[in-house]
């Protein structure tokens, strides 16, 4: 079946009232990026209320569907036969072989659901729905009618042309990207971090992110797996600025002078510290975790209380009441679980104590941490200034 | 200084080789199968690098045959070779050091039904004669084994293992895996009394994707690639005939008239070394280490140092060097040569191979040992508590 044009419905974007414009622009925005880089060429409007894709020129319809259908603010996409107004009889006709074609030769109920924008079309909608109604049932034996609940909503839009449409592919639901502002995503080479920057990314927060690079410890392999994440979740959100930030040296100073057990909380303190000081050099609003509470030691509540009290910026961990199985559905649901189980460490897993602390306490950690006093500064700054940033698209 | 002590993984191509890769796929692109002569010149291209392999292995051109590499040409000469003799009988011996191109094609006629003998080796890795001489019998048709080890570098007995093959039984086929010494070593299968002989090209400058088997006149093996009855009907598909000719010269650029005193050089800068590393604190040199063993291959332990990163950390002074295993936090890749040489377990995830070729230079190696001197404290300094 040739589908000249793809409706694109949109779902909480609508009751935005006088906003609503700046999400439907930036939906149109993110359509645009998303099908450019498909085959074919396209045309995105906005037209009464709604989103139309016009193929321009042949496309495949299975990458187009594929692009659509990672675009957050879409919650469904028909595609649509566009066809000129010859006579009712011809458009009987076009329907006929277009149900044919899309939901095959077998037992279905439909419903006729014909809208007209152009008042001076000899029939009116009651008089479409029945006319279309008797000459499909005539047409196609095997089918009928069902009012309420059809199998097949077969939608007539009668315009300068008319449009038909039965099929609706659900998209991901969500708001446009660029509608809310951004977030720096502390991005490691496990599941739950991508699954997180994803699901901040869904509500069309745009997002920075920063990965810790501990040179010899992990390898540039290492590195590129958490390159090839980033550019999985970029595939919904838009390009992606990674930081890479060598943390070696810091790493090293706090597993020579702080407690062993207290190593990966204050570790991941500096973590927080500097992906902080990078959020607000790029004007982000928040960070984004991967963390859920108890799933290791240093994401118990009381290790969640003590990485959290160096942040000042909102810390957003949206899979914070999930259970490890549940995000590795959302991860192969997204892709990235592939990427996310190749076996090369990160920095979280080279030093850990045998037995670290399960129930740190704030003052305890602060106390700790002063042990850093004399060479910490100067550190922070290295690691800093060294930052490499990698876009992933 | 970017310093390469990986050429037991791979080689450098040579200059020469590189040129003559390119005029194959620029101007003598013809197919060696086709009647004009576009197709002869190419059809020359291969004879005359069939004929420079014939001479190093002091063996007759028809006895060459062209594969995509190491791992096909084991493939070839194990599962060829059983495949053609299953009616004589169903045994096969093989070291228990092999490359995993023998081990997994054993493994698999394993599972087809063939009886598997893995033969004992020494502390260093050498196979236990005595222990192939108890497991020869009347159903024995193959016997493999490996003439440098790829992780040691230990020297296998391939002739003495051939005097007690052939003394035993003179149908039993005799196949040596000479993929590590092809190019290192002088090689004549005769006097090994091997049947067959694998090499690769990528390891001794020529392009990847390359390398041959030599199969001794009237050996019975049947093919394992069929199709267009390309070498006589042994390995069908169009020759490589840019990778053909490119490891023809790569072979003729090594054994030149020059050989044995690059051989002496390469033996002398292991010595050098292996000596500078021994003055190192808690390091071990694993295996032989003198001309009894490979002149390219060194095995260092280090004690309390996960090879991986010391690995990532020489890289990062543009030494690149190998680690005896694959090891992540699982170790899932404890080298299994190392275990059956008995290595301390302490050290199996601490050793680091380097291995050497005909261009390494004293100063590279010199420059090698001061940053394992450097590196060494640092590293230990920041073990896992």
């Amino acid at each position: 079946m040739k589908y000249q044009a793809f409706l694109i419905k949109y779902g909480e974007i609508g009751v935005k009232g006088k906003n609503r414009y700046v999400f439907e622009d930036a939906l149109v925005r993110q359509i645009r990026r998303s099908l450019s880089r498909v085959e074919g060429s396209f045309n995105v409007t906005k037209e009464s209320g709604r989103i139309y894709a016009y193929a321009l020129s042949d496309y495949d319809y299975d990458e187009v569907v594929e692009a659509l259908t990672h675009v957050f603010g879409i919650i469904g996409i028909c595609p649509v036969v566009v066809t000129e107004d010859t006579g009712f009889e011809n458009l009987a006709k076009d329907v006929i072989s277009f149900l044919k074609e899309t939901h095959g030769e077998k037992p279905y109920t439909f419903k006729v659901n014909a809208r007209r924008g152009r008042k001076n079309y000899p029939m009116n909608s009651m008089e479409i729905n029945q006319e279309m109604g008797y000459q499909v049932l005539t047409a196609l034996p095997y089918t009928s009618v069902d009012v309420h609940k059809p199998d097949v909503l077969l939608q007539i839009e009668i315009r300068n042309k008319i449009y038909i449409y039965s099929k609706e592919i659900k998209g991901l639901g969500g708001m446009p990207t660029g509608t809310a502002g951004k977030a720096m995503l502390l991005l490691s080479g496990g599941i739950d971090s991508p699954v997180a920057g994803y699901m901040i990314g869904k509500r069309g927060v745009e997002i920075e992110a920063t990965y810790f690079h501990a040179p010899p410890y992990t390898s540039e392999r290492a590195k590129q797996k958490v390159v090839d994440l980033a550019k999985e979740v970029a595939k919904f959100t838009g390009p992606i600025k990674l930081n890479v930030v060598n943390f070696t040296e810091i790493q090293l100073a706090i597993y020579e002078k702080c407690p062993h057990d207290e190593l990966t909380i204050i570790m991941r303190r500096y973590m927080m510290r500097i992906a902080e000081n990078l959020a607000k050099k790029s004007k982000c609003l928040g960070l984004i975790t991967g963390e859920s509470i108890g799933q290791v030691a240093s994401q118990t509540m009381h290790s969640l209380n003590c990485t959290n009290a160096v942040c000042t910026l909102p810390v957003y961990r949206p899979v914070i009441g999930f259970d490890k199985q549940d995000i590795i559905d959302i991860s192969q649901n997204i892709g990235t679980f592939d990427t996310s189980i190749e076996p090369y460490e990160d920095c979280c897993t080279i030093f850990v104590a045998k037995h670290p602390v399960t129930k740190p306490l704030l003052h305890v950690i602060e106390n700790d941490e002063h042990h850093l006093d004399d060479v910490i500064d100067e550190m922070m700054e290295r690691a800093l200034s060294t930052v490499e940033v990698i876009v992933c698209e | 200084m970017e310093c390469y002590l990986d050429n037991s993984a791979t080689t450098k191509v040579a200059d020469e080789v590189i040129d003559m890769v390119v005029r194959c796929m620029r101007e003598d692109y013809g197919n060696p199968s086709s009647k004009h002569n576009k197709g002869f010149e190419a059809e020359k291209l291969v004879n005359e690098a069939k004929a420079i392999i014939a001479k190093s292995l002091k063996c007759e051109p028809k006895e060459v045959l062209f594969t995509s590499g190491g791992t096909e040409s084991n493939n070839m000469a194990i599962i060829g070779t059983a495949l053609a003799n299953s009616r004589r009988g169903k045994h096969i011996l093989v070291s228990s050091v092999e490359h995993s191109s023998v081990k997994e094609p054993m493994n698999y006629l394993e599972s087809l039904g063939y009886k598997i003998t893995w033969l004992k080796v020494d502390h260093n890795g050498l196979v236990d004669l005595e222990d192939l001489k108890a497991n020869l019998d009347d159903e024995t048709i193959l016997v493999s084994c490996m003439h440098i080890n790829n992780e040691m570098g230990a020297i296998e007995p391939v002739k003495e293992i051939g005097e007690i093959v052939k003394a035993y039984n003179s149908a039993i086929v005799y196949h040596v895996d000479a993929i590590q010494s092809y190019g290192k070593l002088k090689i004549v299968p005769k006097e090994f009394k091997a049947d067959l002989l694998s090499v690769s090209g990528h390891k001794i400058h020529g392009p990847k994707g390359t390398g041959f088997l030599y199969i001794k006149d009237r050996t019975k093996i049947q093919p394992i690639i069929y199709g267009g009855g390309q070498q006589k009907g042994m390995r069908s598909g169009t020759e490589n005939v840019p990778g053909c000719a490119g490891l023809g010269v790569a072979v003729s650029l090594i054994y030149n008239k020059d050989f044995s005193e690059k051989q002496d050089r390469l033996y002398a800068l292991k010595e050098h070394f292996i000596q500078a590393v021994s003055e190192l604190p808690d390091v071990q040199v694993n295996g032989l280490t003198t001309r009894e063993s490979a002149p390219h291959i060194i095995s260092v332990s280090f004690a309390d140092v996960r090879a991986e990163v010391l690995l990532h950390a020489l890289e990062e002074k543009g030494i690149y060097v190998s680690s005896g295993s694959a090891c992540s936090s699982n170790h899932p890749g404890l080298s299994t040569t190392l275990q059956a040489i008995g290595l301390d377990p302490k050290l199996l995830d601490s050793t680091l191979r380097f291995s050497l070729n005909f261009e390494t230079t004293e100063e590279e190696l010199d420059y090698t040992v001061e940053a394992l001197k450097e590196l060494l404290p640092v590293l230990r300094r920041f073990t896992r508590k």
